[in-house]
């Protein structure tokens, strides 16, 4: 039997940052007591009528013109009609046949030198729901309606996707983009950036699409990446076991680390979409969309692109440094402060201080260590101040708030020795020292000059200019 | 004696009398009446005093606004804050609404008074105002018969002299066809020129609210409050509102009114024809130049307007769900339980026909056939009206096919039902402009001649309903019981 392949759709829901919601001037900010930010509109009460904010149309055209996107000049939102306690009106308005964004793209890179392609269908605006309660009240459902008509760009990409590992690189990249954007603060805990897969697997070389599950309830990358990692096994073994995929929502759960069945398609509802009367189609003009389009940010690609071709940046680590857009700042925030040292700070940054960073589960925009002081240590090793081992010492002390560079290096004396005289009364006392090793080496075991090196940098305490260090040695072991 | 709204005014300011005094005259008739009317659901006399005090507080001070004083009923469709808005359902009996329609908010605005909610067909949904959970109203002219719908109770109102206007409601007829029936006059302006803000709606892209009165001077002044633009309703429309009463008087002479053939054709009572042909003399002797036009897509207009309104009434009352507000069964046993109780004991049965249709049109594989194909029937429906308006001013038409019919008499049988909004139908789904006025009697039931207007032509509209009011007076006439 051939090769499987697995097939990977996303549909991401990202709550569009506004002040107020789409249909109503309720405020959308998190964690209000219940019930407090909900108006008639929201509430659904009898004659109220939706009124368009148009921010939002806004930001989802910035959306689509960052993803080259096709943009109708007439949009129509749509009546979504299905009954549940927390939607209010039993419809939720969304967009049906014309969505705001039509078709679009954009590039991953899901490992090292990889670059695909992933098109993106549509991207259309809708309304959030409310929230259903359930574990709060004995034998009954609170419902919270804050968060019901919160704005969202739901953004459904192609299945274009043939692993786990390319999704999350898809999720991580259109994350990315709405926060450069500015149109999303990527929140997953709050719900703000939510994804939904469809999986399928099929023999490689298939073209026919399997019947593929929605994977639902997933709030993070790594679980992301799990479900569907899940979600593949399962329909694998599966149909090796002579079984077949029906199609069906499935839930993700994290603390079991499985995927469960939530509806099949039969139970699946028939949404009677249609253009909701209350609104009238949405006009966009080529002038709004030019407008849109000279306001933009400089995008990820675009930077990624700068970083490479003027800063001489390696591809990946132009791509790493533009992943997000809080790193990106930092970098270049830091390279203001220490000009043409593009690749010592892009190396500090994706090396030294991710890893710090990491471990303590922090962001970019929290670290002790802000981009002017990394910009000082950086500079203290071009000038020589200090070498590049001593800059880790440095760094260390940095991050664990001992204060600036050149504070540390003074109070813990670690200016390297760059006096010949010194490096070379250092180097007397090593050959001195180790006869036998003076003869091998003459012998011609050059390999023996690195235990010399060691033994200087040892005696200097990791001072002495380590460049000089080899060439007094050199000179000195010959004659 | 039957003042209207101009009068009250006059005397008003004249300090003929208070409107307090006029308020308590009224509410003391609506006691004597209702009972045999059935056109209340709620009378409202303390904020009737209330604000009739507040009136007279302002007219002492000269700060009268356009309707200070004025009493006036409601249709119970009109959101009123903190007064039940019924909708002639039960299961909004127990709704009490928190905020005021937009159109409540622009007649508190200009001091006017309310008397009352009035009752309806549930949701606006009926010829007849037999559908309602507070049961059927009476005509005032033969109180065997039916006042029309679904705007019943205010147009039984008005005509019995229980107030002098009333505000109502027209999605495919629900003005016209009752001010028709019950010998007053009624105009449903342009889709748009009213807000809908808080107008419990039945079919969004049809509904439009508009006055009852006995004059269209009178029509003039109230929907002169009643209209403009508001940012609440995304399809109202920002335009400047003219001033309807000022345009009264222009006269008709070389106005040109198109007589649609298939407005007198088969299916009109040829008693009804004879008497709006006589009208028709009397506007012909006024100076206007009448001529046949057509409209050739007339009898599409019925099952193009059921399958949209209902198809949006189905997913407008989807938020009666006895979740939040309005009816909800007892000891629900699970979620769906609570659904299919609370709308099933919610709701009467013309509204749920029209649910179930409008589902089933809206529905997966349905929708290209039903819900598709009318609103292209719409266009040409639409298309019809705008090549007739290139060569005529106005249309000129009957109302209704027939004059009041008995209480009962159609009930079963919904499609005959349905075809009295034969001639009223096609404007909303063109969002044009009608307005019925009386103009005789047949067997002792008044007959309402119906003028269409060009888009936010309300003012030609008014303007000749007035100059034929000024040569009679059928506008006037009140039925013997009520005087």
């Amino acid at each position: 039997m051939s090769e499987w392949e697995s097939v990977i759709g996303l549909e991401i829901h990202a709550q569009l940052a506004t002040r107020s919601k789409i249909f109503s001037g309720a405020s959308t900010a998190f964690g209000a007591a219940p019930n407090t930010q909900a108006c008639a509109v929201d509430l659904g009460m009898p004659g109220v009528l939706p009124v368009l904010n148009r921010e939002v149309v806004t930001m989802a055209i910035r959306f689509g013109v960052a993803i080259d996107a096709e943009i109708d000049h007439r949009s129509v939102f749509a009546r979504k009609n299905y009954f549940y306690p927390d939607l209010p009106k039993g419809y939720q308005i969304s967009q049906y046949e014309l969505p705001i964004v039509g078709k679009g793209h954009i590039f991953i890179s899901p490992a090292e030198g990889e670059h695909r392609e992933i098109g993106i269908t549509r991207a259309h605006l809708e309304e959030d729901a409310g929230k259903s309660i359930h574990d709060q009240f004995v034998d009954q459902t609170g419902i919270d309606l804050n968060r019901a008509g919160t704005p969202l760009l739901e953004i459904v990409s192609e299945p274009d996707m043939r692993s786990a590992k390319e999704a999350v690189a898809y999720a991580r990249k259109i994350h990315s983009l709405v926060r450069y954007l500015e149109i999303c603060d990527g929140n997953m805990q709050e719900g703000s950036f939510r994804c939904d897969a469809n999986v399928s697997v099929r023999h490689k070389g298939e073209d026919k699409l399997g019947t593929r599950a929605e994977l639902k309830n997933i709030n993070s990358f790594r679980f992301l990446e799990r479900a569907i990692n899940f979600e593949i096994e399962r329909q694998i073994d599966l149909i090796e076991d002579g079984g077949k995929v029906v199609q069906e929502t499935r839930l993700y759960d994290s603390e079991r680390d499985e995927t469960r069945s939530m509806r099949s398609k039969e139970e699946a509802n028939d949404y009677r979409y249609f253009p909701d009367p209350d609104l009238l189609p949405v006009a966009i003009t080529e002038a709004d969309i030019a407008s849109i389009r000279a306001a933009l940010p400089e995008l990820p690609e675009q930077k990624k692109q700068r970083f490479i071709d003027a800063l001489g940046l390696s591809d990946y680590n132009a791509e790493l440094l533009t992943a997000s857009r809080e790193t990106a700042t930092y970098f270049e925030t830091a390279l203001a402060a220490a000009p043409g040292q593009n690749a010592q700070l892009a190396n500090w940054i994706l090396g030294d201080l991710a890893g710090a960073l990491n471990k303590a589960a922090l962001d970019i925009n929290a670290s002790t260590i802000t981009p002017e002081m990394l910009a000082q240590l950086v500079a203290r090793i071009a000038d020589n101040t200090i070498s590049g081992k001593i800059a880790k010492e440095v760094f260390e002390a940095m991050w664990q708030g001992e204060g600036e560079a050149d504070a540390i290096i003074e109070a813990r004396g670690l200016r390297q020795i760059t006096d010949s005289g010194a490096i070379e009364s250092l180097i007397d006392a090593v050959i001195a020292a180790n006869p036998e090793q003076v003869e091998q080496f003459r012998a011609g075991k050059e390999k023996v000059l690195g235990f010399f090196v060691g033994q200087v940098m040892q005696q200097s305490q990791g001072k002495a200019n380590p460049g000089q260090v080899n060439a007094i040695l050199r000179e000195k072991l010959k004659s | 004696m039957a003042p209207g709204v101009a009068e009250i005014q006059r005397g008003l300011a004249a300090g003929k009398f208070s409107s307090v005094e006029i308020t308590q005259d009224y509410l003391a008739r609506i006691a004597q009446h209702n009972p045999a009317l059935n056109c209340f659901i709620s009378v409202t006399d303390e904020i009737a005093l209330e604000q009739a005090r507040r009136a007279d507080a302002a007219l002492a001070k000269g700060q009268a606004a356009a309707l200070t004083g004025v009493p006036l009923a409601h249709k119970d469709l009109f959101c009123t804050d903190g007064v039940k808005t019924s909708c002639a359902s039960r299961i909004l009996d127990n709704f009490i609404a928190p905020y005021d329609a937009s159109v409540i908010e622009n007649f508190k605005r200009d001091g006017a008074v309310m008397l009352g909610k009035t009752n309806m067909d549930e949701f606006a949904m009926g010829s007849s105002n037999e559908n309602s959970c507070y049961g059927a109203v009476a005509n005032p002219w033969n109180t065997e018969c039916v006042p029309g719908g679904s705007s019943g109770g205010s147009a039984a109102a008005v005509a019995a002299n229980l107030a002098p206007g009333a505000t109502g409601t027209d999605t495919g007829g629900s003005i016209r066809q009752p001010a028709a029936l019950c010998g007053i006059t009624g105009i449903k302006p342009t889709y748009g020129r009213v807000s809908r803000y808080g107008m419990i709606a039945y079919g969004s892209s049809l509904d439009q609210g508009g006055p009852f009165a006995r004059s269209a001077e009178d029509c003039a002044l109230l929907l002169q409050t009643m209209s403009g633009f508001d940012r609440r309703d995304s399809t109202s429309a920002e335009r400047a509102v003219p001033d309807f009463s000022g345009a009264l008087g222009e006269g008709v002479e070389g106005l040109k009114i198109g007589l649609p053939q298939e407005y007198f054709a088969d299916g009109l009572d040829g008693k009804i024809a004879a008497v709006i042909e006589t009208a028709i003399d009397e506007l012909r002797k006024l100076g206007a130049e009448v001529r046949d036009i057509s409209l050739p897509n007339t009898d599409l207009s019925i099952p193009t307007y059921y399958v949209i309104a209902m198809a949006e009434c189905s997913s407008n009352l989807s938020r009666f769900d006895g979740v939040r507000f309005g009816h909800r069964c007892d000891n629900p046993v699970d979620l769906e339980d609570l659904y299919k109780r609370s709308r099933g004991e919610g709701f009467g049965a013309e509204v749920k026909r029209r649910i179930m249709i409008g589902t089933y049109a809206l529905s997966a594989g349905y929708y290209d056939a039903y819900y598709l194909k009318a609103q292209q029937l719409r266009r040409l429906i639409k298309e019809d009206f705008q090549k007739a308006f290139d060569s005529v001013d106005l249309i000129l038409g009957p109302t209704t096919p027939e004059t009041a019919f008995k209480i009962g008499a159609k009930s079963n049988d919904p499609v005959s039902m349905y075809l009295q909004d034969i001639y009223t139908i096609s404007l909303n789904l063109a969002g044009l402009p009608g307005m019925s006025l009386p103009v005789g009697f047949v067997d002792g039931l008044p007959v309402g001649m119906q003028l269409i207007g060009n888009y936010f032509d309300e003012t030609g509209l008014l303007n000749t309903a007035h100059s034929y009011q000024q040569v009679s007076d059928w506008h006037l006439q009140i039925p013997e019981a009520f005087r």
